[in-house]
């Protein structure tokens, strides 16, 4: 009895077999090859030779690294809060059932459904100067139109302008989700218990749907970390770097000055630093949520 | 404190769809009223009439002669304790007491006093600093009463709080809270679906069909005097016999009926009375029939199921011409199913109905 049963428990990992085998060889194997790859000087063309941690105290050395690593924080210092208040925003104002509100859910998720490629031609239509919607806007209230692509400060600005409005369909969606689930006669006990709109936000809504809160918050914290596509195409990381991220920075070191092995060494800090932010986020709310 | 609450001609309509059709009734300031009927009659929804959780389609409701059905639920000076508890999960039960009386501006001492009384009353003050996933499904019901407690509302509000625990806490805590009630005095209006609540906690109970109430009585004049044929069958356990009638005339002292599988019995409903033997039926609790001692004459009843409850026996039988009879007979009887028996009628203990359903009233 007790053997068969312990045979049959190993038959049922059979079942996991398959995706066992993806992921030890696309995800496991690459991650250690790519720390493997952070202590060697590689290309593309052959085997490199061991540096030890050489890759890692020139990257943390290299001015436009550390540009890099500025520009990506305030990134999403500023990109994850906007995300996170303004798809709660959306989702409150669009939790009931009626047909408009349908058709805005369907219509903000609808930006999440478009390639990178897209979402930035269109900011470039809003940003451009000359002929920019922006830019007409701003003749027609008689304001000197800015360059918002190619002045510092701005053009990081842009590309999170054009990131929030990608990125807002899945939190939105996250949020209402959520609500969704807040049983109805808590809102009906607060009712009775006098409770004004925005003591029912405060102390009923939001504490019922504060796991989706950092579960959105650590998702977008870990995706816009990896900023790059809307840099690449709206601003190519300029003017003088001051919207370059740090995935940018790895593409260049990598791919543009084949020097494998040092963008290796700065994938693995911005892996570290992800892991970091995510796992501080998580244990900052769970003890506020247990308190 | 407590008040009366008055209903004028209360209906509540979802389009074309009618719920609660022309409901007028009048509570008085301390009673403990029961709405009792069966699933989707409209209770519950006319409870959360009287709380503001659903609008009135027409009519008027007031509260201690102050007019409500315009206010929004805080402001009615009730509070409800609901079916699901609907605790505040993220607080704890201190802080699920205080929400209301804070969101007031009743001031701290005063929240923390009552509070520390309430709990101290149900017996939760150890648990005060407990959240309520913590708490027994027992334990969670006396919280949401105490929340309700704390607010020393005009009148409290149960929507079916007991259907949620078991059978031995459900009698333990239907017993506290008509302790409850003699201690507070404060008016209280009770939905159930279940005959036994209603019948033991209520000082009038209020049944409720298909959109409209079909008797207001106290429990003793509901299940001796039920005023339709619906509430015959729907209060007492087992349910009412009943029996068409094939023939109605002036008997000695009173009415005498042709029953069908009973033959001709004699009754004490006036001979005046005005009924039509068209769809009419004679009702008779199975308390009310019993099994002759042996070698005494009856009406022959072949029993099909007997059901020995420990205290009574209950035997489902049919007579002569098909139709089912069920007799209540002591627990001790030895009857065995597929036995005829021999059963005898209790004199005035009849209810009559006519074709409407309503009752003829007289006969006891």
């Amino acid at each position: 009895m007790a053997e068969s049963y312990r045979r049959s428990q190993w038959s049922h990992g059979l079942f996991i077999l398959p995706y066992l085998c993806f992921f030890l060889v696309l995800l496991v194997f690459p991650l250690f090859w790519g720390m493997w790859l952070s202590l060697h000087k590689a290309d593309l063309f052959g085997p490199g030779r061991f540096v030890g941690l050489t890759n890692y105290t020139r990257v943390l050395a290299d001015p436009v690294f550390l540009q890099a690593l500025r520009n990506t924080i305030i990134f999403v210092a500023v990109s994850v809060p906007a995300l996170v208040v303004i798809g709660l925003f959306l989702a409150l104002a669009l939790n009931r059932t009626t047909r408009a509100t349908s058709f805005f859910r369907g219509l903000f998720f609808s930006s999440s459904v478009l390639s990178v490629t897209i979402v930035t031609l269109i900011w470039r239509f809003v940003f451009i100067p000359g002929d920019g919607l922006l830019a007409v806007l701003f003749k027609q209230v008689g304001l000197t139109p800015i360059s918002f692509l190619s002045t510092s400060g701005w053009s990081l600005f842009s590309v999170g302008a054009a990131t929030v409005w990608w990125c807002i369909g899945l939190p939105m969606m996250l949020f209402l989700a959520a609500l969704q689930q807040v049983p109805q006669d808590l809102y009906e006990a607060a009712a009775l218990d006098n409770a004004s709109g925005w003591r029912v936000l405060t102390r009923i809504t939001l504490p019922s749907i504060a796991r989706t809160i950092v579960l959105v918050t650590i998702i977008q914290i870990v995706l816009q970390f990896q900023l790059f596509g809307q840099a690449q195409l709206m601003t190519n990381g300029g003017p003088s770097g001051t919207s370059r991220p740090l995935v940018m920075y790895i593409y260049e070191v990598g791919f543009v000055r084949w020097d494998i092995g040092r963008g290796a060494a700065a994938s693995q800090i911005l892996f570290l630093i992800i892991l970091v932010a995510a796992m501080a986020q998580y244990i900052v709310s769970s003890r506020k949520t247990e308190a | 404190m407590s008040a009366s609450i008055e209903l004028e001609n209360v209906s509540k309509r979802y389009g074309a769809l009618t719920v609660l059709d022309d409901i007028s009734l009048s509570i008085a300031a301390g009673e403990f009223v029961v709405f009792l009927g069966p699933s989707g009659c409209g209770k519950s929804t006319l409870l959360r009439m009287i709380a503001g959780l659903e609008d009135v389609s027409s009519g008027t409701i007031s509260v201690g002669g102050r007019r409500v059905d315009t206010l929004p639920p805080g402001k009615r000076g009730v509070a409800m304790v609901f079916q699901s508890y609907a605790l505040y999960p993220h607080m704890t039960v201190r802080q699920n007491m205080a929400f209301g009386l804070e969101n007031i501006g009743v001031p701290k001492d005063e929240i923390g006093r009552r509070v520390k009384a309430a709990a101290q009353t149900l017996e939760i003050d150890h648990l005060i600093d407990r959240k309520p996933q913590k708490l027994s499904g027992g334990q969670r019901q006396r919280v949401a009463i105490g929340r309700a407690i704390v607010k020393e509302p005009a009148a409290f509000l149960f929507d079916e709080p007991l259907s949620n625990l078991d059978a031995a806490l459900r009698g333990r805590t239907r017993l506290e809270l008509a302790q409850l009630h003699a201690r507070l005095g404060s008016t209280m209006i009770f939905v159930t679906h279940d005959q036994v609540e209603a019948m033991t906690l209520a000082d009038r109970i209020v049944i409720m069909n298909a959109r409209r109430i079909e008797q207001i009585g106290t429990p003793m004049e509901i299940y001796q005097r039920p005023a339709t044929r619906f509430v015959a069958s729907f209060i007492g356990s087992p349910t009412m016999n009943f029996l068409p009638l094939t023939a109605i005339e002036k008997g000695q002292s009173g009415l005498a009926l042709s029953v069908a599988g009973l033959g001709r019995v004699e009754t004490s409903f006036p001979s005046q009375t005005k009924i039509d033997v068209e769809g009419a039926s004679l009702g008779i609790r199975a308390e009310d029939l019993s099994i002759s001692a042996e070698g005494e004459t009856g009406i022959p009843l072949k029993a099909e199921i007997v059901e020995r409850l420990g205290d009574r026996t209950l035997v489902y039988g049919v007579l002569g011409d098909g139709s089912k009879l069920t007799v209540e007979a002591d627990g001790r009887a030895a009857v065995r199913a597929g036995e005829v028996l021999q059963v005898r009628l209790a004199p005035d203990t009849f209810h009559l109905f006519a074709a409407d359903g309503r009752a003829v009233r007289g006969g006891q």
